[in-house]
């Protein structure tokens, strides 16, 4: 098959074609997969969740605007279902008595302090555990986040405030010292 | 605007430290081509009902709920 010219591919696929649609597929899975996996950390949900994303891009395909990005489209596709998929995600179980507080050697966490963190982390609401993730494990741009979320940056921004505000209230509950 | 910025993510160093001790960059590698799936997804037919079919179900759920009664003379009428 020749290589075609964007706009012409885009049309394509806008029409239904299966060869374009094929084409853009191999081009953006990758970054698709790869923007998924950091929200919701399992490859083989981030797998089933690129899919998904696919689907809804090849069932939405004739409202696809040609003269937009499809990448930038089929990433904010993308975020919104990890986002979902953190929402419905099964929250972990609420711990019942507060242990007392732990301090946290500078190089290796325990195992306990870890799950602790990992629980105070799950009861972040999903818009902002994506974000957290997004902006400060995996240390994404501000720009590129807001982008993906289709909000502006002070959003995305004040998210981050929110989701450190928070985890440190949850953490001095549990007794985890940052 | 970029100072600010700076200044935030300072004052946050602590958590993030944290945050990634606990969870460590992601893999953002994509270790198999999902194109195969996708196209077997595509042309496995769907068994998809327009909403109007699922407010009918929805509807003759609720009336059989409310008077069950109802499902008799149905029956009967048939």
């Amino acid at each position: 098959m020749e290589p075609l010219e964007p706009l012409e591919l885009l049309n394509r696929f806008r029409q239904g074609d299966v060869d374009a649609f094929e084409t853009l597929f191999r081009q953006f899975q990758s970054e698709v997969y790869g923007w998924i996996v950091q929200v919701v950390r399992d490859p083989g949900i981030a797998e089933d969740l690129t899919m998904e994303t696919f689907w809804r891009i090849h069932k939405a395909r004739k409202r696809f605007d040609t003269g937009k990005s499809f990448g930038a489209w089929a990433r904010r596709i993308a975020t919104n279902l990890a986002i979902d998929h953190v929402r419905w995600r099964r929250p972990e179980k609420e711990l019942l008595v507060e242990p007392p507080a732990v301090e946290m050697p500078d190089s290796v966490l325990r195992q306990e302090t870890r799950e602790r963190i990992e629980r105070a982390f799950s009861r972040l609401p999903a818009k902002l555990q994506a974000t957290a993730f997004l902006a400060l494990v995996e240390e994404q741009p501000y720009e590129e986040i807001a982008s993906a979320l289709g909000k502006p940056v002070g959003v995305i921004r004040t998210r981050v405030f929110r989701a450190v505000r928070q985890l440190r209230k949850q953490l001095e509950r549990m007794g985890v010292k940052p | 605007m970029i100072r600010n910025n700076e200044k935030d993510k300072d004052k946050d160093k602590d958590i993030q430290c944290l945050l990634q001790s606990v969870f460590p960059p992601a893999d953002q590698q994509l270790r198999r081509d999902l194109w195969p799936a996708m196209l077997n997804r595509m042309q496995t037919p769907s068994f998809a009902l327009p909403w109007y079919d699922w407010a009918l179900l929805a509807a003759l759920g609720g009336w059989a709920v409310i008077a069950p009664q109802g499902i008799l003379q149905l029956l009967y009428q048939l």
